[in-house]
């Protein structure tokens, strides 16, 4: 009885925060011109449709599974990690580059191999913003940005040059085809769903673990919660904040190695379709835990996949689905700070959950 | 701007809750023409609180409010400067990287000409304040470049200039060396001819030196009010803390330890780039509570900081039981068997949003008892959570509630349980019973002392000379960041330090 | 010889949005609010800049007000898109960085969503041109570089005057230092933080909105979903390159331009050069050179930065 308007105040300023975006939403698609109701309808019913949509769906979820796990260890550890994005384009430029090269392999050999380059590479790039940060005080949400810019003209230089298809006559840059011991094997003929699924589900295992289990999620748990607390109890904080980015780098790169390997089949721009910072908005969506990043992932997974249906059905620009994203982020992050604010439960309290006395409130 | 003269204030049933805490309970309080109120109370009762709600800073839940009979409703500070109050606040309100002028023209909205500021005027003002009152200020002087004595008469002339003829002080002399609080008392006595005071402070000389009457809070009430003359300073001390004064003493006899810790010509610079200690010497034996008396800002900070490894030393030597430890890292040292009681235990020894539990186990967390191969042993930490909260009296419902839900006792005793059941040899404490109710400093006072028949040596900082004096073997005094003297527990007395604080060598 | 005085040229008109955009970021934060969300704000004035001209140019207009039109309805909503963000960061305190990439995504995607439904496919205006100053732009040198721009590049460099006059001349400046290095002291002299972060987190927004229509209108004339390509961000590192600092900031934005631009004219002027990815990517390196290098000095700068102001918080 004790916390129940608690439980009510958490979910009536959800449901608020829920309605509020909603609203957003349709005032931009009225904007536009579209239909609010049949945009909205196209966007929750579309993948429910057939089994071949949902399977989109599911694809959709693995590298924002992936990346947005790698998000929640970054964040856990105080560590913001924007450079999402182009640790997964050096991702797949490494996986891509062993993976060209693995022609002779059996499978079972070449795809972890391929895998493990992604991660290597990934975690590489994400270590230059975590040493700059622990090291020399550079704001990481700026420097992960600026790597994003470097790395994408990194990735255009290797699909132009070292990685291009010698084949390729139309001029547009973009690798070779993976050979076939190389390419993650779907489960369904006709549907998108591939192998990544599986490794995305052990990810989602082996980083709760860390996080919650083990003495290196706990430190870097404390480093993220209270900095000179953490310094006071001997742990060593730049170091944890070097390897929480490692990781985070490491999965935005494996996330990188599944989407080149299991969806695209060869390197070329755009290949991460803006993963990179919707797994961001999933992490946050999931309040950072490992678990609660399935059920985020699906949700993002069904927006994403909407893009491809608002193009086809509707008058809408796909556009639209970045916007809500952002509008999400915003509302995100006010909600947090509403519900953890006590002046606002004290109040919720009062106008609801106390006996009217006849005094009215002010 | 001219305002009327305040014969009066007076505040009635003041009443503010903050979530979770009854800030003022029902307050009444008067101050009449040129009078010096003492408000008086432990940290923690309410005292900076009010002051906020008659600045104008908080609004509180009810109770009202009268200047000369009628009654105001100050939405902002100001209305305040306005009706004719100032406030000097304990953590002083001076932007440091603007210079005096600036800070004085940012209260000042008579200077404000819209597209520019006329310094000129404030500059006139500041001078015409500083010969009135002979409070001598370099008006172009950055904030930052100022010493605490010289941002108080900042302070105290940015006050004036706003117009102030009713002045709050929030604990004046907290950060004053005992020659400046002297000075600040002089010179409030010289103002209270044509100003009235309200004075806040906890230490009962000045209270007793300066005002005409007394007010004492407790959590939040007021519990007595009088005129300051017909009471001695025992008898105020008493009212403040709500009981006899009970402590806890060290009568047990001095042991000739072997050394612990000793420092030598030990060189640390403050976060502002001077030298905060200066070739520092000084040894504490195992066994042994030594009490490093001091106003504080003379070193201390850095000392704590850097005996744990949170602050390099520029030069100078660190033994610790026969090993050098100077710039070492923190785990380093812990692993040597420090233990350490941060000055700020709501931010530094403990991290808040994690819960007791993750808190007792902050610094052995790879230790073989909680974890194998990187792998927290869940079921062992909870019996040991446990078995700390009911050891140590840690009252709340359950292990896994978060740290920084807990009263200031609670965490101070979370931090406490941590620090001695890792069996520590040697033990730094900074301020362990600041702001806490007499019971849990009672509590802690006797933990110190039964770690010290257990052979541990304590490094005790302290300001209050009271705690100092009952629980130490031998008294070291800190002035700018060096040992004045060290005596023995039975030569020391409460003049004697208070001189030795203020800088006097003791043959001078 | 004719590549540096290119180079020059082009720096000093390119410099323009950087500038503005980072003197709008500068105000936010010298007033305590680090706002992430410039680039977000850029595109949508850049969109703006783009379709009043669009749509209400053409024939029997004066080219002249709707392009100036472009550039106040850019810096209209750019006012909205700060303040838009200072309900999320001061009136909710959420923590600025993520909100900052929130207002990102949001300005981005809401200026491609628009640009898809009302501007369609690559179209292109006339925009604000460049006219060469007579006399002055025969100059040897000098000339083609300081006097061949449009009238809103000179706006721009009195900008930099402006800003210093503003942040250390007038009350308003004042207020400004004051809430972002100790917002409790301004509080305690009854100056309203928040409605001195509004009121900056509105201007700052009004600058980085104009500074995106200006990039369509007077240097691209043409626009799509990634004409911004980080400058937003570049305008955020760039004040604490230039720490909070007018002029400081200037050199910066002078500085980073210039390596762009002297990446522009090697890929015009050495077209057998295969490797332009890299020249590319140089400025952004560069900033996190600087940036590595410059470590922050705390004397000066708003130590406030990022942390949300709560009067009754009890520390």
């Amino acid at each position: 009885m004790m916390n129940n308007y608690k439980l009510w105040f958490k979910i009536s300023v959800i449901a608020c925060a829920f309605l509020i975006a909603l609203i957003a939403g349709a005032f931009v698609i009225l904007a536009v011109g579209g239909n609010v109701f049949e945009t909205y309808w196209i966007i929750i019913s579309m993948p429910f449709r057939n089994f071949r949509s949902l399977c989109e769906v599911f694809t959709r979820m693995i590298p924002l599974t992936i990346i947005a796990l790698g998000i929640c260890v970054s964040s856990r550890c105080g560590i913001n990690n924007i450079g999402a994005e182009g640790q997964m384009y050096m991702g797949v430029v490494a996986s891509c580059a062993v993976a060209l090269h693995c022609e002779a392999l059996p499978k079972f050999v070449a795809v972890p191999l391929c895998i493990i380059a992604g991660a290597l590479a990934g975690a590489a790039y994400g270590f230059i913003p975590g040493f700059l940060k622990a090291k020399l005080e550079v704001s990481e949400l700026l420097s992960t940005v600026m790597l994003n810019y470097a790395a994408t003209q990194f990735f255009l230089f290797c699909i132009r040059v070292p990685l291009l298809d010698p084949n390729e006559k139309t001029g547009t840059p973009m690798s070779s085809r993976l050979p076939e011991s190389a390419v993650l094997s779907k489960f369904f003929r006709g549907a998108s769903l591939h192998q990544g699924i599986i490794l995305a589900l052990i990810l989602v295992a082996v980083i709760y673990v860390l996080l919650f289990k083990t003495t290196w999620g706990y430190k870097m748990r404390a480093a993220g919660a209270s900095e000179r607390a953490a310094n006071y109890g001997g742990i060593d904080v730049p170091f944890y904040l070097i390897i929480a980015m490692c990781i985070s780098g490491a999965c935005s790169g494996m996330a990188g190695a599944v989407e080149l390997m299991g969806v695209q089949g060869r390197a070329m721009s755009g290949i991460t379709s803006g993963y990179g910072f919707s797994g961001i908005v999933v992490a946050l969506f999931a309040a950072l835990h490992p678990i609660a990043v399935i059920p985020a992932s699906f949700c993002f997974g069904i927006l994403l996949y909407s893009q491809v249906n608002l193009q086809i059905l509707t008058s809408v620009p796909p556009n639209l689905v970045e916007t809500v994203q952002g509008i999400i982020i915003l509302i995100i992050v006010s909600v947090q700070m509403v519900i953890n604010n006590p002046y606002a439960l004290e109040k919720f309290r009062k106008r609801f959950f106390t006996k009217k006395t006849g005094l009215t409130e002010v | 701007m001219e305002n009327t003269e305040i014969r009066e204030l007076k505040v009635r049933h003041i009443t503010k809750r903050f979530p979770g805490v009854l800030a003022s309970d029902d307050i009444s309080l008067t101050v009449g023409r040129h009078e010096i109120l003492a408000l008086v109370g432990e940290n923690g009762a309410g005292k900076t609180t009010l002051m906020n709600i008659i600045m104008g800073l908080y609004k509180q839940d009810s109770g009202k409010m009268f200047i000369n009979g009628e009654e105001v409703n100050f939405k902002s500070p100001n209305d305040a400067f306005d009706a004719g109050i100032g406030m000097v606040h304990q953590q002083y309100m001076l932007v440091p990287n603007m210079t005096v002028l600036e800070n004085i023209a940012l209260g000042m909205k008579s200077c404000w000409k819209g597209t520019w500021v006329d310094l000129d005027s404030v500059r006139s003002k500041i001078n015409e304040i500083s010969e009135k009152y002979g409070l001598v200020t370099d008006p172009d002087a950055y904030i930052w470049q100022l010493s605490v004595g010289e941002q108080q008469r900042v302070e105290l002339v940015k006050t004036l200039c706003l117009g102030a003829k009713f002045l709050i002080l929030d604990e004046p002399t907290s950060a004053l060396t005992p020659q400046e609080t002297d000075e600040l008392i002089i010179l409030l006595k010289k103002m209270s001819s044509e100003l009235s005071i309200i004075f806040i402070s906890h230490k009962l000389n000045e209270v007793k030196a300066l005002s005409h009457k007394v007010a004492i809070l407790r959590h939040g009430r007021v519990v007595f009010e009088g005129n300051t003359a017909d009471y001695s300073s025992k008898d105020i001390a008493e009212m403040m803390t709500g009981h006899k004064v009970n402590i806890t003493e060290n009568n047990e006899e001095q042991v000739n330890g072997t050394p612990a810790l000793t420092v030598k010509n030990l060189c640390v610079k403050s976060d502002r780039g001077f030298y905060a200690l200066d070739h520092f010497n000084l040894e504490v034996n195992a066994g042994e509570i030594v009490g490093l008396a001091g106003v504080s800002g003379n070193g201390q900070r850095e000392l704590a900081e850097f005996l744990n490894g949170l602050r390099k030393c520029e030069s100078g030597t660190y033994t610790f039981f026969g090993t050098s430890l100077a710039n070492k890292t923190p785990g380093e040292i812990i692993a040597s068997g420090m233990g350490y009681i941060p000055e700020e235990r709501n931010v530094e020894g403990i991290v808040p949003s994690m819960t007791i539990k993750e808190n007792l186990i902050l610094k052995d967390s790879e230790s073989s008892r909680f974890s194998s191969h990187k792998i927290l042993k869940n079921k062992i930490i909870e019996n040991y959570a446990e078995e700390m909260m009911s050891r140590f009296d840690i009252r709340s419902p359950h292990i896994n509630f978060t740290a920084g839900s807990l009263s200031g006792g609670n965490i101070q005793k979370v931090i406490l349980a941590r620090e001695i059941s890792r069996k520590p040899r040697f033990l730094v404490c900074v301020y362990p019973i600041r702001g806490l109710d007499m019971g849990a400093a009672e509590f802690i006072h006797r933990q110190l002392l039964e770690l010290r028949t257990n052979g541990v040596g304590i490094l005790l900082i302290s300001e209050e000379l009271e705690e100092i004096m009952n629980l130490s073997d031998r008294i070291a005094v800190i002035f700018k960041g060096k040992i004045q003297k060290v005596l023995k527990k039975n030569e020391a007395n409460t003049k004697q330090l208070g001189i030795l604080m203020a800088g006097v060598k003791d043959d001078e | 010889m004719e590549l540096m005085i290119n180079t020059l040229t082009l720096t000093a008109r390119f410099t323009v949005a950087l500038l503005i955009a980072s003197m709008g970021e500068m105000f936010n934060q010298k007033s305590g609010i680090f706002n992430l969300g410039c680039e977000g704000i850029m595109s949508m004035g850049a969109f703006l800049g783009m379709l009043v001209p669009f749509l209400y140019g053409g024939a029997g207009t004066v080219p002249g007000y709707i392009n100036a039109a472009g550039l106040i309805a850019g810096a209209l909503c750019g006012a909205l898109m700060g303040l838009l963000f200072g309900v999320v960061v001061i009136s909710f305190r959420a923590p600025q960085g993520i909100a900052g990439i929130g207002l990102q995504m949001f300005g981005v995607g809401l200026a491609g969503t628009f640009f898809r439904s009302y501007i369609g496919g690559t179209q292109s205006i006339t925009g604000i041109n460049a006219k060469a100053i007579p006399v002055l732009s025969e100059i040897p040198v000098l000339g083609p570089i300081l006097f061949t721009h449009n009238p809103v590049v000179y706006i721009a460099y009195l900008m930099v005057p402006v800003a210093w006059y503003i942040i250390f001349k007038t009350p308003w400046g004042l207020k400004i230092r004051a809430a972002g290095t100790y917002p409790k002291a301004a509080d305690s002299l009854g100056i309203n933080v928040n409605k001195i972060r509004y009121e900056s987190l509105a201007v700052g927004g009004a600058m980085a909105g104009f500074a995106g229509a200006f990039l369509t209108l007077c240097q691209a004339k043409m626009f799509n979903a990634g004409i911004i390509s980080g400058r937003g961000f570049i305008a955020v590192a760039l004040v604490y390159f230039g720490q909070w600092h007018p002029v400081k900031i200037f050199l910066g934005a002078l500085l980073f331009t210039f390596a762009q631009s002297l990446q522009t004219q090697i890929q015009i002027f050495v077209p057998q050069f295969g490797y332009y990815e890299f020249l590319t990517m140089l400025p952004y390196i560069l900033v996190i050179a600087v940036l590595a290098f410059n470590r922050k000095s705390n004397k000066f700068g708003p130590a406030a930065l990022g942390k949300p102001f709560n009067r009754e918080q009890r520390v």
